[in-house]
């Protein structure tokens, strides 16, 4: 069962992650990964813009690869875009496979990938103003670990 | 005979708006002759990406802009 989508408002994991197991019969392991908003220095809020066109198609390219990949029954991909507010959900990603390294590989590969390699753009409010969040090289050599 | 070009991200701030419209056919020298000074030479970074129709370009100079298309110019995306 492959579920990949992109959310304007709020989402509680659980409510996901639930009835993807469900959808998954006969599996073996599933693994999830929750990234939620920082609230670390001083940011109020994050908001996430997007590109349509490629964004959604982009994330559905990589649920090909890490399906391949890992040899996954299932892969459910949740990227938030909008204002968000410290705490709250940003991204849920839950690999189901036969066996747990399958899934456990395929949701840090999905991860790295969404951070670095997908078409999202971050700005964070803090108390002097938005701020654009600019590339790590982290990401990049996080990234690098899939080549 | 127009193109939409839009600002994504960061860019938008630099190009003091998200999107414009642009006369067809539009080349990349085209493009950048109607942008800023500061918007010009950040768009010839290689770390920006450009759009068209849909599809990221191999080579962002080889833009070709017809009616109706829409160019997105895509600052690199944010990580962490």
């Amino acid at each position: 069962m492959r579920d990949i989508r992109l959310l304007t408002n709020p989402f509680v994991p659980g409510m996901l992650i639930g009835p993807f197991a469900n959808a998954n019969p006969g599996l073996g392991g599933i693994c999830t990964f929750v990234g939620e908003v920082r609230g670390e220095g001083g940011v109020e809020a994050l908001e996430l813009t997007h590109y349509e066109p490629l964004t959604l198609p982009g994330m559905e390219e990589l649920a090909d690869t890490a399906c391949a990949r890992f040899g996954l029954m299932g892969l459910l991909m949740v990227h938030r875009i909008g204002k968000l507010r410290c705490g709250e959900p940003i991204v849920c990603v839950s690999a189901a496979a036969k066996h747990r390294r399958g899934a456990i590989d395929a949701v840090d590969f999905c991860m790295d990938h969404l951070k670095s390699a997908a078409w999202f753009w971050k700005r964070e409010k803090r108390a002097d103003g938005w701020h654009w969040i600019e590339p790590r090289d982290q990401d990049h050599a996080d990234l690098a670990r899939w080549k | 005979m127009t193109a939409r070009i839009l600002f994504l991200g960061p860019l938008a701030d630099l190009a003091g708006a998200a999107e414009m419209q642009a006369q067809t056919p539009l080349d990349w020298a085209g493009l950048l002759s109607l942008v800023n000074a500061e918007t010009k030479a950040e768009l010839q970074n290689e770390r920006i990406n450009v759009a068209c129709g849909g599809k990221v370009l191999a080579v962002k100079s080889e833009l070709m802009a017809q009616d109706g298309d829409e160019v997105a110019l895509l600052p690199p995306v944010s990580g962490g």
